[in-house]
């Protein structure tokens, strides 16, 4: 048993769990087809859950609680719902490497997305919470660029900048650029609201919304944003622009200058 | 500059003498005019071939110009204005705004080079000193300048219509006054719109993302909101000068984790509305951190704590943010219950 919670992490653990998870659900599928495709899916769930609730004693229990209620190193979990779990763990940013500092950065992802969705699983049977959005959500069809611009000015430029290029808050803390960001994970922080990012529910921010402002983040940010006048200089807008301009634009004209006249025209060089 | 960095050759010849000690001083004038320094050649100016260097190099620099501007109107006609290329470093950029720029950017360099390329090693380069003339003309030109001023306002008889004079100085009084009188448009004086906003009682809160009105069970702790009075359109006329002065944002704070007496009596279940406008000078605040429900103003850094009544912790804003008191009607919307207590936005009425 100890040399497979040792290999727990190996890169073909999550096929092999997959594996058992297809055998285990078609064995028993064929036990109790009778009982038809929910049954079958119910137990597949429950399978996630029990995989799940161990890597989560293992990886995430020693702050957030044997139960996922919380301690003094980290909130409780109940209620955050699978879209959360997909969001932290998923940009690496869960577990956390410590729980002191202003906010915990993105970093490397060291779970599969088969073991995060086992998590996520887990998560959610503590608590009902928002699920993990599907492709149908956060897609680019139907989507209103424009619409999603207006949005994005009104909820999110305040921190993150009008095209997304993120900023400074309080002590520390700061709203993170939004370039090359997954629309999944862009979706799922907006719904549940990480750290100290506001959530914007869909109550408040429809499914359609949420849509819109993920397309207008891919029109203007996105890996195949043009710039159409070269240099955007981290689209922060006209004040590292302006200073561009006075320092390399005025200083270059003036290096020239001086280069110029310090240069003697005479035969003789005094 | 210090005597040191003036050539010898340059200096008076007097000076020497003075710095020796020993020697006799001019005294009738000690600061003599020690005239231009001899003049020095440039290699164009005694050697053909140099000079016939520049020549071309100037030449060749006007030629790359004539180059890059056809260059400029090729791109102009060729190039379609949708077209994206790859340019290292400055990454995916249009084609067309590239060409353009580089050839003109080569033009204009290349004549400009060319030009003070020129003037450097070809143009003369002789010393030249000029004395100053007087100001005033010669007694014969002022003269002649004077007698045809007199001559013409006797023919144009200014002095003898009187009437012409009269309504033409009456003409030229008035026209200013047209410029004057647009200035009225500064006016008039804001009286008292700056105290008052949209808001008043029975007023819903309407959602600015899906213009529907809220609902306390839509807005959840955590969560942040920005609203506008019922009735407000974005396509009014006023829309801008109203929704400056009564923008709202609404979030939702456990009642037990609201410090201040005041703002949980004018909350609804821990649902609080400030107004978005800093009390500094007038920024749209909304960095809203859901955990310390602290909002940071992005123009000079106010920091206020949503949790206890929006008080001022941080950076130069004067006053807590006002809060907007609201219930809920018989339908279940989230309503005003008021207009604002203070006005919103900068604090200068409280120094006058």
């Amino acid at each position: 048993m100890k040399k497979l919670s040792a290999r727990r992490r190996h890169p073909l653990a999550a096929l092999v769990v997959l594996l058992l998870a297809l055998v285990c659900t078609g064995g028993l599928y064929t036990l109790f087809a009778p009982a038809g495709k929910v049954k079958a899916d119910e137990t597949a769930q429950s399978l996630a859950i029990d995989e799940g609730k161990k890597l989560y004693a293992v990886g995430c229990a020693s702050c957030h609680g044997t139960g996922g209620q919380g301690s003094s190193d980290g909130p409780s979990l109940v209620g955050v719902g699978a879209a959360a779990v997909d969001f932290q763990v998923g940009t690496g940013r869960m577990p956390a490497a410590t729980s002191q500092g202003a906010q915990v950065p993105k970093k490397k992802v060291v779970y599969t997305q088969a073991q995060i969705d086992q998590l996520a699983a887990y998560i959610s049977s503590l608590g009902a919470g928002p699920a993990v959005p599907t492709k149908n959500e956060y897609g680019p069809e139907g989507a209103d660029i424009a619409k999603g611009g207006e949005l994005f000015r009104t909820n999110c430029a305040q921190c993150h900048n009008f095209t997304g290029a993120g900023g400074a808050l309080t002590k520390g803390k700061f709203a993170p650029s939004l370039e090359g960001v997954d629309p999944k994970h862009i979706y799922e922080a907006m719904q549940t609201g990480p750290q100290n990012m506001p959530s914007f529910p869909d109550t408040t921010m429809s499914e359609q919304n949420k849509k819109d402002i993920i397309a207008y983040l891919n029109a203007v940010n996105g890996d195949e944003t043009e710039s159409p006048g070269g240099l955007e200089l981290g689209g922060l807008g006209p004040v590292s622009e302006g200073l561009f301009g006075w320092i390399f634009g005025l200083g270059g004209l003036i290096a020239v200058a001086v280069w110029v006249a310090a240069r003697t025209a005479k035969a003789k060089k005094s | 500059m210090s005597s040191q960095d003036i050539p010898e050759e340059n200096l008076p010849a007097e000076q020497d003498n003075a710095h020796g000690g020993v020697g006799v001083v001019d005294e009738k004038n000690p600061f003599a005019d020690p005239g231009l320094p001899p003049h020095e050649h440039r290699v164009q100016d005694i050697d053909e071939r140099a000079a016939k260097r520049s020549e071309r190099a100037v030449a060749f620099l006007f030629t790359v110009s004539m180059l890059a501007t056809i260059g400029f109107i090729a791109a102009y006609v060729t190039i379609p204005a949708d077209k994206s290329i790859f340019v290292f470093p400055l990454g995916h950029i249009s084609a067309l705004n590239f060409a353009l720029g580089l050839t003109l950017g080569a033009a204009l360099f290349c004549i400009g080079a060319g030009a003070v390329h020129w003037a450097r090693t070809l143009m003369s380069d002789v010393e030249v000193a000029d004395d100053r003339h007087a100001i005033e003309a010669s007694p014969e030109v002022r003269e002649k300048v004077f007698s045809d001023f007199r001559q013409g306002a006797k023919e144009s008889a200014i002095g003898r219509r009187k009437l012409i004079r009269t309504t033409l100085f009456g003409a030229l009084t008035l026209v200013p006054l047209s410029g004057v009188v647009l200035l009225r448009d500064l006016g008039p004086l804001p009286e008292d719109k700056l105290r008052h906003t949209l808001w008043a009682k029975g007023k819903l809160l309407v959602n600015m993302n899906t213009n529907e009105p809220l609902r306390p069970s839509d807005v959840a702790v955590g969560s942040l909101t920005f609203a506008k009075p019922e009735s407000l359109e974005e396509h009014d006329e006023d829309f801008q000068n109203e929704i400056a002065k009564s923008a709202l944002m609404i979030v939702r704070i456990q009642p037990g984790n609201i410090k201040d007496k005041r703002e949980l009596e004018w909350s609804h279940e821990g649902i609080v509305a400030y107004s978005k406008i800093c009390t500094h000078v007038g920024c749209p605040i909304s960095l809203y951190e859901q955990q310390t429900h602290h909002v940071l103003c992005p123009c000079h850094q106010s920091t206020f704590d949503l949790s206890d009544g929006a008080r001022v912790i941080f950076g130069p804003a004067g006053h807590a943010l006002p809060q907007l008191r609201i219930g809920v009607n018989d339908e279940g919307y989230l309503e005003a219950l008021g207009d604002f207590e203070e006005p919103v936005g900068p604090a200068f009425w409280e120094r006058g």
